[in-house]
């Protein structure tokens, strides 16, 4: 799987959770993903930046364009050094909240990517990847 | 201060007309300004245009979901128009139910509910203060 024209972004302030948007819209538009696909795409991936500021303190976003049996993707990688989430599976359950939100984060943006990656540790972080393939 | 999100005067409403990529602070200080506008001048209602809106996180979708009870509280009604239909099928999908939002096509339906709305209750807001305002789904014939 061949990255190209990867770009790591820090996710420290809420403007950075906005340009994150638009870089990810940018790789979208260049792979060709369908309007509802990137949508779908840029929407998760404002989920997770927020989650990635919110709950990690602050961290990072790496986007790349992928490329697997022909077809094009969109990969976006976010990690932190937070606390780490102490129960993955109660995380995961759409309506659960840590506190403010709407506990749609991680459950709703797995819904809305073909590929999604958790892996996080209690004291050490946690990163979360997705990804969404062109049609 | 949100400078980027004009809040305009349209007769008896107000319009929030979302051009830009919103970041959370900015969010957050326009439901504030909002709040307050509709105080200063009355307003009977907020029509919230999102055409140029490119996604609805649940962020987003929580502060029209808190800008519809907050204008309630402050005895005003909130419509959401213009919602695209590729945000419209990932708000779904995404698990946001919008509570409380009423939403129309586009300004003009918009503008058409808030008057129906408004026009049901004026007669009854003069006629009897006491009149509960919880119960204005259905349009009330007036001025007959």
């Amino acid at each position: 799987m061949p990255a190209s024209d990867t770009a790591t972004l820090p996710i420290c302030t809420g403007d950075d959770v906005v340009r994150l948007r638009q870089l990810v819209r940018t790789r979208a538009l260049e792979i060709r993903l369908s309007l509802v696909d990137q949508t779908k795409l840029v929407t998760a991936a404002s989920e997770l930046a927020r989650n990635t500021l919110v709950h990690g303190g602050s961290g990072s976003a790496v986007v790349e364009t992928v490329e697997k049996g022909g077809r094009r993707g969109v990969r976006a990688a976010f990690v932190d050094s937070g606390p780490g989430i102490p129960d993955l599976d109660l995380a995961m359950t759409a309506g659960w909240t840590s506190g403010g939100g709407l506990g749609l984060g991680l459950s709703g943006a797995k819904r809305l990517v073909d590929e999604f990656d958790i892996d996080t540790e209690v004291g050490r972080g946690t990163s979360v990847t997705v990804v969404k393939w062109a049609r | 201060m949100s400078p980027s999100v004009p809040i305009l005067r349209l007769a008896d409403a107000l319009l929030v007309s979302i051009q830009v990529d919103l970041q959370d602070d900015d969010v957050m200080a326009l439901q504030e300004e909002l709040a307050q506008k509709i105080v200063d001048t009355s307003a009977r209602g907020v029509i919230i245009d999102i055409s140029a809106v490119d996604i609805v996180d649940s962020f987003i979708g929580r502060m029209f979901s808190s800008i519809a009870a907050l204008s309630r509280v402050l005895d005003a009604e909130t419509v959401v128009v213009g919602m695209r239909p590729a945000v419209a099928i990932t708000l779904v999908e995404l698990g946001l139910s919008l509570d409380g939002v009423r939403t129309a096509l586009d300004l003009e339906k918009g503008l058409a509910i808030l008057a129906r709305l408004t026009r049901a209750r004026r007669p009854l807001d003069e006629d009897d203060p006491g009149y509960d305002s919880e119960d204005l789904g259905d349009p009330v014939p007036s001025g007959s």
